[in-house]
């Protein structure tokens, strides 16, 4: 996983409510077996026409879009299926935090496991943030901060492990192994087996 | 100390070490259920990291969503274009190698128990009360219905339960879903959890872990009970759950992994005490009175956006509103009775099960499908398509002019070759109406087996009220 301590960049906003993850990456993509290349797919169908035509005024195929590291999205975002492959799409196409006033339980989860930071802000904070796409923000995971352009800045909620694993670029699977001796005793120890 | 909810007691029985602020608990999982989409790249962590899977007894595998629901007598049969992409054939292909690498039995073509990963579990009695159950699928909530904690995972989280039956999880806040009356003729288990949805949002059980109570969830069989669970995850829940009762046992006893004998007897006596106690607290209760709740449809892209089906669609007027219904080519205040049907899909994990396909079997009894609807059956389980054969069902269907299938996810999330096509409008009983969830530009709306099947019989989206 790539290290993040902080970043600033600029947001694109997407100002929808309920982005489902099949939004995000249509099923017809989860075919796939690896994740390379997995950023083409990245709302697909929001991104393109029938014919693969790129649908100019959609905020992602806007011409400085590879400056914005930030998606700044309705409430809600996320909800639906648990594929990961919405994280790693988002991740490949170059997006490191999505902020929004509310982001889905699975998505929130798997994001924190690829270096994507799901920043939770609160309502004001916003629509500031909806209203002023392209604004310069700072997402400080260290600090557990998002910055604004205009001097305000807001803590986040990261789980203390998830913002550990992130600020030192490492995965979890470590963690669960280095306790693999905790996970046998717990199996000989059980009241009754599955 | 107050008492505890269900939720609490399972959470507390597969602690391994409990959680700090500085890291989450290690939590132990008692079934893995895995299939071929959501897993190659699980399998290959495995491979780079040198790790052997720890318990592939805890794992029942499977393959559903990409696979195609015609005969698959053949693995050279997915090598035609008309049943199969290449790459989905190659997934198909990929999961029988990782699960012979890995010493994982797999329910592949010709199993009698191949079919959705949340049908066959329970299906199997590998769903047990008080089991902790996750699978790389939202809808895990469903083995909820049997007192079972069940919730979807990604990808890496697959990975680590395939590597140490253990995931690192903060407990979830606990919800009360108190449902009250008795349904109406016509009315369903799952005009009921779109009704709730409707109520709550499709965020309002962000966070939490649903339990679902009172008189109703009482009477309800376990598919409808399954229905329900299943659907936790569109109100944003990480999981839902039912307390198990004599419903549940009997559903269970003698099925292929559940307890035998002697066995059952304790089991059952341990099943007895999942339930919330007295003075147990939940952090969020809801209450729903069902007794005059009416069939429901979705008119929007999400399952949130529904309306009972004597009713006209709301007028919001925001940008996410007219957004859904300009690509439901629908209007606010007007019905959705009577909207012209292309394709009418009974199946998916929500409703693909016996008491679904014999309600259906019902009402299409001496009735034609009408001419300008594509009706597809799709049973969840290789078993459940014996089953309702041996019950002369598939007679009835294909005498009424609709397609009796082979087990799979089929058209709920099109990424095989069921898909609709751009523009046309399907009547599902599955779980998702998102945009283009059954096919690019295809537009779902979500209702029970039915109103489905009334919508078939009319051609137009109908009162199944009309038709029983």
């Amino acid at each position: 996983m790539e290290k993040l301590t902080q970043l600033t960049s600029k947001t694109t906003v997407l100002p929808i409510d309920d982005v489902d993850t099949d939004q995000i990456i249509p099923a017809r993509f989860l075919t796939t077996t690896t994740r390379d290349g997995i950023g083409k797919a990245l709302f697909a169908d929001w991104r393109f026409d029938a014919q693969g035509n790129e649908i100019k005024d959609f905020p992602l195929n806007a011409p400085d879009i590879s400056d914005c590291k930030f998606l700044v999205a309705g409430r809600n975002f996320g909800c639906g299926s648990s594929r990961e492959h919405a994280p790693w799409s988002l991740f490949d196409f170059g997006i490191r935090a999505v902020i929004s006033s509310e982001i889905a339980d699975i998505f929130r989860n798997n994001s924190l496991k690829n270096g994507l930071v799901p920043v939770i802000v609160d309502n004001d904070t916003h629509q500031w943030l909806l209203a002023n796409p392209g604004a310069e923000v700072t997402v400080d995971v260290e600090a557990r901060e998002l910055r604004l352009p205009t001097g305000k800045s807001v803590t986040f909620p990261i789980d203390n492990f998830a913002r550990h694993c992130i600020l030192e670029g490492i995965d979890q699977t470590g963690y669960l192994m280095q306790n693999i001796d905790n996970i046998g005793q717990f199996e000989n120890n059980r009241m009754w087996q599955p | 100390m107050g008492g505890k909810t269900l939720f609490d007691k399972v959470w507390d029985d597969h602690v391994v070490i409990p959680e700090s602020e500085q890291t989450p608990a290690v939590f132990y999982i008692d079934l893995h259920i895995i299939h071929e989409v959501t897993t190659p790249q699980a399998f290959n962590m495995l491979r780079e990291n040198k790790l052997p899977v720890r318990r592939p007894d805890l794992i029942l595998a499977t393959m559903d969503h990409s696979t195609p629901t015609v005969p698959i007598n053949d693995l050279s049969v997915l090598d035609d274009p008309a049943i199969s992409a290449p790459e989905p054939a190659k997934q198909i292909r990929q999961m029988i190698v990782n699960c012979e690498e890995f010493g994982i039995e797999l329910h592949g073509f010709g199993d009698h128990h191949r079919g959705i990963v949340h049908v066959i579990g329970p299906e199997i009695g590998a769903t047990q009360p008080g089991k902790t159950i996750v699978c790389g699928d939202s809808h895990s909530s469903t083995h909820g219905a049997f007192g079972a904690l069940g919730f979807g995972i990604g990808t890496t989280e697959v990975g680590h339960v395939l590597a140490t039956q253990c995931l690192l999880q903060r407990k979830a806040k606990s919800m009360a879903v108190n449902i009250s009356g008795k349904l109406q003729p016509g009315v369903s288990a799952k005009d009921i959890i779109l009704a709730l949805i409707g109520k709550i949002g499709v965020d309002g059980g962000t966070g939490h872990v649903i339990e679902y109570r009172g008189e109703t969830i009482r009477d309800l069989n376990m598919d409808e009970r399954m229905t329900i669970c299943n659907m936790s995850i569109e109100a944003g829940a990480r999981a839902g759950m039912i307390a198990p009762d004599e419903t549940t046992f009997a559903y269970m006893k003698g099925r292929d992994k559940a307890p035998q004998g002697k066995d059952w007897d304790t089991a059952v006596e341990r099943w007895k005490g999942l339930k919330t106690d007295g003075d147990a607290r939940f952090d969020k209760e809801v209450s729903l009175d069902i007794s005059d709740l009416e069939p429901q449809v979705t008119f929007g892209t999400n399952p949130g956006m529904v309306v009972s089906i004597s009713k006209p669609i709301p007028n919001i007027n925001d940008l996410s509103f007219n957004k859904a219904i300009d690509y439901m080519q629908v209007k606010a205040d007007q019905p959705m009775l009577g909207t012209k049907v292309d394709i009418v899909f009974i199946g998916s994990c929500t409703n693909s099960r016996m008491t679904d396909l014999q309600s259906v079997a019902k009402m299409l009894d001496g009735k034609k499908v009408a001419s300008n609807v594509r009706m597809m059956i799709v049973p969840g389980s290789e078993a459940l398509k014996v089953q309702a054969e041996a019950e002369g069902l598939h007679k009835i269907f294909t005498a009424a002019g609709a397609e009796w299938r082979e087990a799979g996810c089929s058209m709920c999330l099109g990424m095989n070759s069921d898909k609709l096509g751009k523009g046309q409008l399907c009547v599902s009983t599955s779980n998702r109406n998102f945009e283009g969830r059954q096919g690019p530009g295809g537009r779902t709306v979500l209702a029970s087996p039915e109103t489905a099947t009334a919508s078939a019989i009319a051609g137009v989206i109908a009162d199944p009220r009309d038709y029983i």
